[in-house]
């Protein structure tokens, strides 16, 4: 069966709810590209999601703002026992599928999976929540920049997006 | 996702992106992307399947090291293990893909974010 085109289903599907003027998405002529550096095995890389993942809190605490603002991007410590993480999203297809396990959706076991191979070189300390807007001036502007500069402080060679 | 790549391939960091939308991914144009024809919600692999999950990274490693040009995609041979029923479903009327609860925390952040721009 042929892949779903969401960008026509969403379209229909707010049109019926009664919002009438449909998203624009996001379209560019022009894509950059950037060849590796240096091997794999030699690389430090990062993880970037919208999985809304934080640090299981004890009750009544407030998540911090930076993890609940929009458009913001926050880090988590990659080392954090999986059990004391959880996720927040709730765009998703719950009738198909969960988001119980972390790694079907930010693969953090199976990237140090990777680096205990020797098939890459590091991982960052962090990984890192981009919080999804719907304004891409927003996402251009604040949003990429952020995540840019996490790379750079951090020396990272290589990034993976695992949008959810 | 696609725009904060695009903006780190632009100043000099290499990016794949795993994911499950392709129209959108591709609609906007990224350097590397790995499809999976999965539901949204699980882009690296079914939940608890962690062979598979390897599989998948695997395929990002290795379009990491073998793309030579942008819009690279690869799609993974993969088919949803309970069958694609999912498919037909996803976001119809008949299936709100966000609950009433859900829907209003997505009002609530609409408007905070409404809020911090004024």
């Amino acid at each position: 069966m042929t892949h779903v085109r969401y960008m026509d289903r969403i379209r229909d599907y707010y049109i019926a709810q009664g919002y009438e003027k449909p998203y624009r998405w996001a379209n560019f002529d022009e894509v950059p590209f950037t060849p590796l550096k240096k091997p794999l095995s030699e690389s430090k890389i990062t993880l970037f999601s919208t999985s809304d993942v934080s640090v299981q809190r004890p009750e009544g605490e407030e998540l911090p703002a930076e993890e609940t603002t929009v458009g913001d991007v926050y880090s988590v410590e990659w080392d954090t026992p999986l059990d004391r993480l959880y996720s927040r999203q709730e765009s998703f297809d719950r009738y198909a599928t969960t988001l119980d396990d972390l790694n079907s959706y930010l693969p953090l076991t199976r990237l140090q999976e990777f680096v205990e191979d020797g098939r890459i070189g590091a991982l960052t300390d962090r990984f890192h929540n981009v919080n999804r807007g719907y304004s891409q001036k927003l996402m251009l502007q604040t949003t990429a920049p952020a995540a840019l500069e996490i790379c750079q402080r951090d020396e990272v060679d290589v990034a993976i997006l695992t949008p959810v | 996702m696609s725009l904060v790549a695009r903006h780190l391939e632009e100043n000099g960091i290499p990016t794949v992106i795993i994911g499950a939308a392709r129209d959108i991914v591709e609609h906007c144009g990224v350097p590397r992307f790995v499809f999976t024809d999965f539901p949204l919600g699980s882009p690296c692999g079914e939940p608890f399947d962690t062979d598979m999950q390897h599989r998948i990274v695997g395929t990002a490693l290795d379009l990491l090291e073998t793309a030579e040009a942008p819009r690279a995609t690869v799609t993974m041979p993969l088919v949803w293990t309970k069958g694609e029923a999912w498919k037909d479903t996803v976001f119809t009327v008949d299936q709100p893909f966000l609950s009433s609860e859900q829907v209003k925390n997505w009002e609530a952040r609409k408007q905070r974010y409404r809020d911090q721009k004024a």
